[in-house]
């Protein structure tokens, strides 16, 4: 298993801040999902050997965070928040706009690879609403049509 | 990232330095920066715990609870670490504040998790930000980097002879986790489950060892009060709430954003002056105080101070600062629904009354607004909820119940209303009930 050497760098500064091993695993988890695109058995495996915990521990942690997954997403992960600030601000017309933009429901990936759609819980955005995250940029004060700019740019972004 | 918004009524403390660049070091320490600090180290630890009690500070998290009274409790002598862990989780849907701390004002939750340490006698501080706000994680670890290269944090602070260390940490998605003894086991490499206590986590917490847990807002207060002083600090707002607070003004308001006002406003002025009031011509329908956990006020209980005191006499709570603004378009049964949804997938399903509560209310709010419910369902969805609380080891389940006992009790007329006009009499126009299922 190689990650990059930024990883690398980050993981071996980041194990002597605390006074066991595993507490760096919940952060490491979601950097190597940022570089793999998900929990892998071998990054499972790979991180469970570096933290000497059992892969069954490991899983069981991965298990309860909601962004992190042991199954492939699409290049752009998009994350329409419909909680309250955001569905009275029209929250689920832009999911149901990407949803039927992109073809896809909640959690399914467009053929092509490129996108997931994703309806979460409040991302920290209430008074900017409605909002989304595209992999870790949020995008915020959406309307339908912001929403199909934003979809594009990111398609075209891919094809460079 | 998110835009700053301004209003003549606000006291700017916590905010002073939003906008001004202050992320960089050297534009902080323009900004009086690093000066609490030097201040707190020629003070005595007691003498710093005295001075947050005075000035009245309440928890920014939720609670409310006194900040200066929560560092009293961490014991004198202890055999293990002591440790100061700011909470930077913010999920509770209706909160944006802690963000914009972060991302304006990084090197202030530092200086407030040093002159924590200072007065509880910790020398290490964690920084926990969740694992969403990404770009608040490279803001934070570049401030922290530039505090250790001017000698701000490490061996031999300011010259002083004191060490303290300062390390960053990252969640990944869990609201649970913003909840304390949960986020210690998070920050311990677990699941974030709650902790039974007592023992509260001042005297076993992080490692078990003697830990004081703060919101961020709260920390980020700390600087400003060492600085001015207890006094003027708790002069801006009533007895027994010191300060000002963050309110998170979102929903449907014509200029909704993040405020800085004195404790003990109006909440009448800040919806319809500091707003801007509701637009397209509608009407007020009701008011989430404190974040979604809290129950809603109708338009008829608006004229309150926003203070913890005031809100608690009003029936709710202060909360997290989120002000969530519902005008008369809505459904107050889809959006209990839609409360009781987020509740139901953040439950970490340790307690069965939480577990089952939150699964079983969503299930029947959603046939209820789906047209498919039936007269008893509202008492039973109330003697539910009635029975969830206080019986969890974490406050998820009263957060998941007290906003449902308040919808029914406030608005039974629309949850009887949805069962002479199914599906929903109050349905906007053109919005999507349910997305449709597509393989």
């Amino acid at each position: 298993m190689k990650f990059s050497d930024e990883f690398e760098q980050r993981f071996a500064e980041m194990v002597p801040h605390y006074p066991t091993k595993r507490s760096a695993l919940v952060p490491t988890l979601l950097y190597a999902q940022d570089e793999v695109g998900f929990l892998s058995d071998d990054v499972i495996a790979e991180i469970a050997a570096r933290l000497d915990l059992t892969e069954l521990e490991v899983r069981n942690v991965i298990s309860y965070y909601s962004m992190l997954t042991t199954k492939p997403r699409g290049k752009f992960n998009v994350q329409v928040c419909t909680n309250i600030s955001c569905m009275v601000r029209g929250g689920e017309e832009i999911l149901h706009h990407c949803a039927t933009k992109l073809g896809i429901g909640h959690k399914h990936t467009t053929a092509d690879g490129l996108f997931t759609l994703e309806e979460v819980e409040c991302i920290g955005a209430c008074s900017w609403a409605p909002a989304a995250q595209v992999n870790y940029d949020f995008h915020e004060n959406l309307t339908p049509e912001k929403m199909d700019g934003i979809l594009d740019n990111y398609k075209k972004k891919a094809m460079q | 990232m998110a835009d700053l918004v301004s209003h003549p009524d606000e006291v700017r403390v916590v905010s002073r330095r939003f906008g001004q660049g202050a992320a960089s070091l050297e534009r902080y320490l323009e900004l009086d920066g690093y000066k609490a600090v030097q201040k707190a180290l020629a003070m005595e630890p007691d003498a710093i715990i005295n001075e947050v009690k005075n000035s009245a500070l309440r928890g920014r998290g939720g609670a409310g609870f006194s900040t200066g009274m929560k560092w009293s409790f961490v014991p004198k002598q202890s055999a293990k670490p002591k440790y100061v862990l700011c909470n930077g989780d913010e999920s509770e849907p209706g909160t944006c504040k802690d963000r914009l701390i972060f991302e304006h004002d990084p090197h202030a939750v530092i200086e407030g998790v040093i002159i924590a340490g200072l007065a509880v006698g910790a020398t290490s501080g964690y920084i926990y930000i969740r694992g969403e706000y990404r770009y608040l994680s490279v803001i934070m670890q570049k401030a922290i980097r530039d505090a250790y290269a001017k000698g701000f944090l490490g061996k031999n602070i300011f010259g002083s002879g004191r060490d303290f260390e300062v390390y960053w940490h990252g969640g990944a998605g869990a609201y649970e986790v913003g909840e304390e003894s949960a986020l210690m086991e998070s920050l311990e490499g677990k699941r974030g489950i709650p902790r039974i206590r007592p023992p509260f986590p001042a005297v076993v917490g992080l490692w078990g060892g003697p830990t004081v847990i703060n919101n961020a807002e709260t920390l980020a207060s700390v600087p400003h009060i060492i600085l001015g002083g207890a006094d003027w600090y708790a002069k801006l707002g009533p007895p027994k709430n010191g300060g000002t607070r963050l309110f998170c003004l979102s929903g449907n308001l014509a200029k909704p954003g993040v405020y800085e006002l004195p404790m003990g406003y109006s909440l009448k002025k800040m919806i319809y002056e500091v707003g801007g009031g509701i637009p397209d011509g509608r009407e007020l329908k009701a008011v989430v105080p404190g974040g979604s956990s809290t129950p809603c006020l109708t338009s008829d209980e608006i004229d309150i101070n926003m203070d913890f005191d005031s809100v608690a006499k009003a029936g709710s709570m202060l909360g997290s600062g989120g002000v969530v603004v519902v005008d008369d378009a809505q459904c107050i049964v889809k959006f209990a629904l839609r409360t009781m949804k987020f509740y139901q997938h953040e439950s970490c399903g340790w307690c069965i009354p939480c577990r089952e509560g939150t699964d079983w209310l969503k299930k029947t709010l959603q046939r209820f607004h789906a047209g498919g419910g039936l007269k008893k369902d509202i008492d039973n969805m109330y003697y539910l909820s009635e029975n969830m609380l206080g019986r969890t080891f974490c406050p998820l389940g009263d957060a998941a119940a007290m906003p449902t006992m308040g919808f029914i009790k406030k608005f039974r007329q629309e949850f009887e209303d949805h069962l002479d006009g199914r599906p929903c009499p109050y349905q906007k126009e053109g919005a999507i009930e349910q997305l449709p299922v597509m393989a």
